[in-house]
């Protein structure tokens, strides 16, 4: 699906050139960033959402659930700005509660599959031989599965629900993070300072955890901003095909696919939550690119 | 090669922008096509495919809509009711004992293929089926006479033809709604001749003496059928040709008949209705309900093995809210677990009617006095009895919160959702019925006896003074005795309070105003024989 | 270059074959008898039962595979459990449909990818640049399914311009030759229907077209910026030749590399993903197809259907990274 390749860039290999000193002070990146209007429009938008998720209680209107069927689908008004549902619920009330969701599927999965993959990846980079060859080839095998279709297996084994919805995403992001650090714990292993640590027989795990990882973090970052922008646009998906969170859950995709009938009676009931998945996913997106501008000195203009 | 990969861009280019171009100049006049608006052509659509033409072997209504305008049974139902009328016999003889049918043929009828239709092919076509003793392609053979030749609780022990035009049909046991099950679809006539040329593949062929003759079938997409010129009902059928098209979404199906793309639709969703309505060139057609849509409690699981329990919660449900809400007043509410429409239905129960502090006391003292946490299982898809499972799922938790029960709505795929329920997994559940073939045994014994556990009485309810009458019933050919004992049956179910019956919903299609003669019919399956459209 | 293909090729089996693997343990993991599914709710356990025999779910889940491969050797796709017909004849209308629609998205993103790019670096920091690239950023953040109805509501409802389901009117419906309707309507030289066709094509073709169409938009106008800078065009600007033109077909040429990576990346995931655009648009796809087999459970439908889209999916990448080296040829192989 067209969406769920938004975080394509680094995939290929072949033509993305390794780049240089990464390890370059933080603050000099966070100083380019800052520079960086559009990126830090993007970090307004999150941070905005963030705090709506955070402070729901108090900021939401009414009560999340709170049904009055008397009141159904009340077109936007001074009382309800985005309008009510078929149960009569506020839509903004429930559009500021779905913020928590999005937010936190996207924090979490996209957590899950920077540890997985991270961790299969370090395996199949520094040992190399076989272990790479079976670990690389199950990474293309998910590669080339259409990823919707593949979230969609894993949520009919193990029921919808938002947890299961979560890991099905945790799981089809893993291979993007795996190749990705696979490929820099490749580059690194050759570096002259890892062949010095081997020689005065620093151990493995030490290398791994205090040369190559600390290496890898600044495109893992890049990354996993895209990627929790893909995995709210996927957490919708699989809201609005019924199979991720459940009623009466305010997720925003389960939200458009209970108000999908109404799209001609009630067109609001449709517009904010498709809106507000839309800017989440824009300002991730947007900070994403800010990030790999800041920290990839090779896209610097 | 540089060079060819530019031409070829610039084509593309040109090409793409050529055709986005002549899109656009032609955007008006949306709903052209030639609408010919004469008496021709009927298309109907509908949300799902025919899984297989021969009626006998499938249990889908989508598939029958299709069947029975091609084949026909030996009895039919009256229009707008289960009733049984004549069909392809014209008339039959009940022996006194209840065990010997005779029945007398219609003569000259044909197969749209030529051959005759007589008492061979009748006794072909159940022998097809009685010898086979094949449950999984002939499903609805053995649910509905209980097995096959020589099986000892088969209802069948014979059919013989007698002359030409007489058939008769000898039982092991009589069988009250024998009658009402013949005129089902699943066994309706084809041609013999038809079955033997086209062996495995008689599922993509069917031939019977029905109104219309089968065409062509595009999976997924449309069936067509053109008019049976030698149909031997006389002057019938007045169309010249209908298609049966499959539009999935139930908004894009009424859309498309707004648009006048189709003539005929069924599955309008109860929010839509007043479209409907207020649109001067379209009507709506109400389908007298033979449903019921209910929620379940598993009695062998705590807390619902208390009666009290069950009862209170069935106090705490606002059951005119959720009937006027989520189906929009297409549907009337339910107080037992069969339809009104059914003989043996008691009209004299008193329902449970909405009162939370009944069911607040009734808690207390089922020894829940703070009630208690639980899932509430709620089907994925639109069912004809509950056009969405989901939100009146949602509903209820918000009425049980109120005495204390919370309920956590818990759903899965279709599939996986009726085997876990078969299983008994569910604690509570939301599901339903639609009848096949009009008769109280059909609901009350298939949902509710303890024979029917492990299949279709998902609550696992056992009672065993319910389970004598019901056997009694089913072999009672005293109507009026047997429709007292059903009373008698449902009064115990009440008490019990194995379900709450929600609703009896009425499915809503809807035709352009121009169409006359449709009559949609509680079965859900209908013939367009009469039906005529300008 | 013939090494290199082959060697593709042949690293091309054990990902295919995995793929089985996992489709089919997989599928085999979700709850839920076909058997039951295929009988409905009224069906007796008997019956499921005996279908359950007759489709061999009853036989070790090792052996089920084994057969499965071994009729895949055969180049047999298996037949449907639920509609018995062989699924290679079943597969093509709606593997059609998807082509199609994706071919069309895919025509729209570059037409209006490519050209919006080239023009917002040409007028860098102008307001068309800005807006395009705002809508660009919007574009690749965007639901499609919510799109989807978006679009709906404003073009078929709000103004009733255009058909929101289907491929074709159902009054006239389309004789398919080779189910790519396009195609088919103008062999039969049926220009109101090809009309018809189109229709029907530009709803869904914009949603799924969206994202592709901003990724080139700012793929096309970085690449372009990077032209624009060389020695070559800032000489020939100097020199008073560089019009917009010159820039223009140069910059086509350098747009091609970077359009054919977002061609082979999104293609095949339209092809494959095209479930929420179908089923908001009611398109008769391979979406659709696989969607609906996995809900009926139906699952050598589900496992031949997976797999021709991912060996699809597999092939045009491999035919993306040959393409790179036949136009740069900067890009050597190992």
């Amino acid at each position: 699906m067209a969406e769920l390749a938004t975080n394509t860039p680094p995939s290929s290999p072949e033509v993305t050139p390794e780049n240089e000193k990464v390890i370059s002070p933080w603050k000099e990146a966070w100083k380019t960033f800052r520079k960086n209007k559009i990126a830090l429009f993007g970090l307004g938008i999150v941070v905005f959402f963030i705090l709506l998720a955070i402070f729901a209680d108090s900021i939401a209107p009414y009560e999340m659930n709170g049904q009055k069927l008397a009141d159904k689908h009340l077109a936007p008004s001074s009382e309800h700005w985005f309008g009510t549902d078929d149960f009569g619920r506020d839509i903004l009330t429930r559009v500021i509660y779905g913020a928590r969701i999005s937010l936190w599927v996207g924090f979490v999965s996209v957590s899950g599959s920077i540890i997985i993959g991270s961790l299969l990846g370090i395996v199949a980079g520094y040992y190399g031989r076989w272990i790479d060859g079976i670990i690389s080839r199950i990474f293309d095998i998910l590669l080339a599965f259409p990823s919707i279709l593949l979230a969609i297996a894993v949520v009919a084994i193990l029921g919808p629900s938002l947890q299961n919805a979560l890991i099905a995403i945790a799981i089809i992001n893993v291979p993007t993070f795996g190749r990705l650090i696979r490929s820099r714990v490749l580059s690194v292993k050759e570096e002259e300072y890892i062949t010095a640590a081997r020689a005065i027989g620093m151990s493995d795990m030490r290398i791994l955890f205090h040369h190559v990882l600390p290496n890898s973090m600044a495109p893992i970052i890049v990354q996993g901003s895209l990627a929790i922008a893909t995995a709210i646009i996927e957490a919708a998906a699989l809201g609005f095909l019924g199979l991720g969170a459940q009623a009466p859950t305010p997720e925003w995709g389960k939200m458009l696919a209970d108000s999908k009938d109404f799209l001609t009676d009630a067109p609001w009931t449709l517009f904010f939550p498709g809106l507000a998945i839309m800017l989440t996913v824009l300002g991730f997106n947007l900070i994403g690119d800010g990030l790999r501008d800041a920290l990839d000195p090779r896209m610097k203009n | 090669m540089k060079k060819t990969w530019s031409i070829a861009f610039v084509i593309i280019l040109t090409l793409s922008l050529a055709l986005t171009g002549c899109s656009s100049s032609k955007k008006n006049g949306a709903s052209g096509g030639n609408d010919d608006g004469g008496g021709g052509t009927l298309i109907y659509a509908r949300g799902g495919d025919s899984v297989k033409l021969d009626p006998a072997t499938v249990t889908d209504g989508e598939s029958f809509i299709a069947t029975a305008q091609v084949t026909e049974t030996l009895v039919d139902y009256d229009k707008e009711s289960t009733k049984v009328v004549p069909g392809l016999a014209k008339s039959w003889e009940m022996s006194k004992d209840g065990k010997t049918y005779t029945f007398h043929l219609e003569k000259g009828v044909k197969f749209h293929d030529g051959t005759p239709f007589n008492a061979d092919a009748v006794v072909y076509n159940f022998n097809r089926w009685f010898k086979s003793k094949d449950a999984k392609t002939f499903a609805y053979f053995k649910s509905q006479f209980s097995g096959f030749e020589g099986e000892k609780e088969a209802v069948i022990k014979e059919v013989k033809a007698i002359d030409d035009n007489t058939v008769q049909f000898t039982l092991n046991r009589p069988q009250a709604p024998f009658l009402k099950n013949l005129a089902m679809s699943p066994f309706a006539i084809s041609s013999p001749a038809a079955i033997k040329k086209y062996g495995d593949k008689y599922i993509e062929h069917p031939v019977g003496t029905g109104p219309f003759v089968f065409k062509e079938w595009k999976r997924n997409d449309t069936i067509t059928l053109e008019k049976n010129k030698d149909y031997w009902k006389k002057g019938l059928p007045k169309l010249d040709k209908v298609i049966i098209k499959v539009i999935k979404d139930n908004s894009a199906r009424l859309n498309a008949l707004v648009k006048g793309e189709v003539d005929l639709i069924d599955g309008v969703n109860p929010s839509e209705v007043d479209k409907v309505k207020s649109n001067s060139k379209l009507q709506l057609f109400e389908r007298p309900p033979m449903n019921i849509g209910y929620l379940g409690f598993n009695v062998e699981k705590k807390p619902f093995n208390n009666k009290k329990v069950r009862q209170a919660l069935s106090y705490a449900i606002n059951k005119k809210e959720i009937v006027k809400n989520f189906y929009e007043g297409t549907a009337e509410p339910a107080k037992n677990p069969m339809p009104p429409t059914i003989a043996g239905y008691n009209d004299s129960i008193q329902d449970y009617d909405l009162d939370l502090d009944k069911a607040k006391k009734l808690l207390k003292e089922a020894g829940y006095p703070n009630g208690f946490k639980m899932d509430l299982w709620a089907m994925p898809v639109p069912r004809p009895y509950m056009p969405n499972g989901q939100k009146v799922a949602e509903a209820i938790q918000s009425d049980f919160a109120k005495i204390g029960v919370k309920a956590k709505i818990v759903t899965m795929e279709w599939a996986t959702y009726l085997d876990k329920l078969q299983d008994g997994q569910a604690p509570m559940f939301m599901l339903g019925w639609t009848g096949d073939n009009g008769d109280a045994d059909n609901f009350l014994y298939a949902l509710l006896d303890k024979d029917s556990i492990g299949s279709n009485n998902y609550s696992r309810y056992k009672n065993e003074e319910v389970h004598k009458l019901l056997l009694q019933a089913q072999t009672e050919t005293d109507e009026a005795k047997r429709n007292d004992i059903y009373k008698k049956v449902q009064e115990i179910i009440h008490d019990d309070a194995p379900w709450v019956p929600l609703a009896h919903s009425k499915p809503q299609l809807a035709g352009k105003s121009t169409i006359k003669g449709f009559f949609p019919h509680p079965t859900g399956t209908q013939s367009f024989a009469d039906v005529t459209i300008e | 270059m013939l090494t290199y293909t082959i060697r593709r090729l042949v690293t091309l089996i054990p990902v295919l074959f995995g793929m089985i693997l996992i489709v089919f343990s997989l599928i085999h993991a979700i709850p839920g008898n076909p058997a039951k599914v295929i009988l409905g709710q009224q069906a007796t356990k008997e019956a499921v039962a005996a279908l359950s025999k007759d489709l061999g779910l009853d036989k070790p889940i090792h052996i089920q595979f084994i057969d499965y491969i071994k009729q895949l050797l055969h180049g047999d796709l298996g037949e449907s459990i639920r509609t018995k017909a062989p699924i290679s004849e079943e597969i093509w209308p709606y593997l059609a449909a998807t082509i199609e629609l994706s071919i069309v998205a895919m025509i729209i993103a570059i037409v209006i990818g490519v050209n919006a790019g080239i023009i917002s670096a040409w007028f860098q920091n102008s307001w068309f640049d800005y807006i395009a690239m705002l809508l660009a950023l919007i574009g690749v953040s965007m639901p499609i399914f919510w799109l989807g109805l978006m679009e709906q509501y404003t073009f078929a409802i709000h103004w009733d311009l255009l058909p929101t389901t289907g491929r074709d009117n159902i009054r006239d419906p389309v004789e398919a030759i080779t189910h790519l309707y396009l195609l088919d309507t103008l062999l039969q030289g049926r220009f109101d229907q090809f009309i018809e066709v189109i229709k029907h094509l530009i709803l869904p073709g914009f949603a799924l077209g969206t994202i592709p169409m901003a990724i080139i938009a700012r793929i096309t106008r970085s690449s372009m910026l990077e032209v624009m800078r060389s020695d070559y065009i800032r000489t020939a600007r100097a020199k008073g030749l560089g019009s917009f033109w010159v820039v223009y077909k140069h910059s086509l040429k350098n747009a091609l590399i970077p359009v054919i990576t977002v061609i082979g990346l999104q293609t095949g995931l339209l092809l494959g993903g095209a479930i929420l655009t179908e089923t908001i648009f009611g398109w008769p796809g391979i979406g659709s197809y696989i969607y609906e087999a996995i809900q009926n459970r139906d699952y050598p439908v589900i496992q031949s259907g997976i797999l021709v889209i991912a060996s699809i999916f597999v092939l045009i990448n491999l035919v993306v990274d040959l393409l790179y080296a036949a136009i740069d040829p900067r890009i050597k192989y190992r």
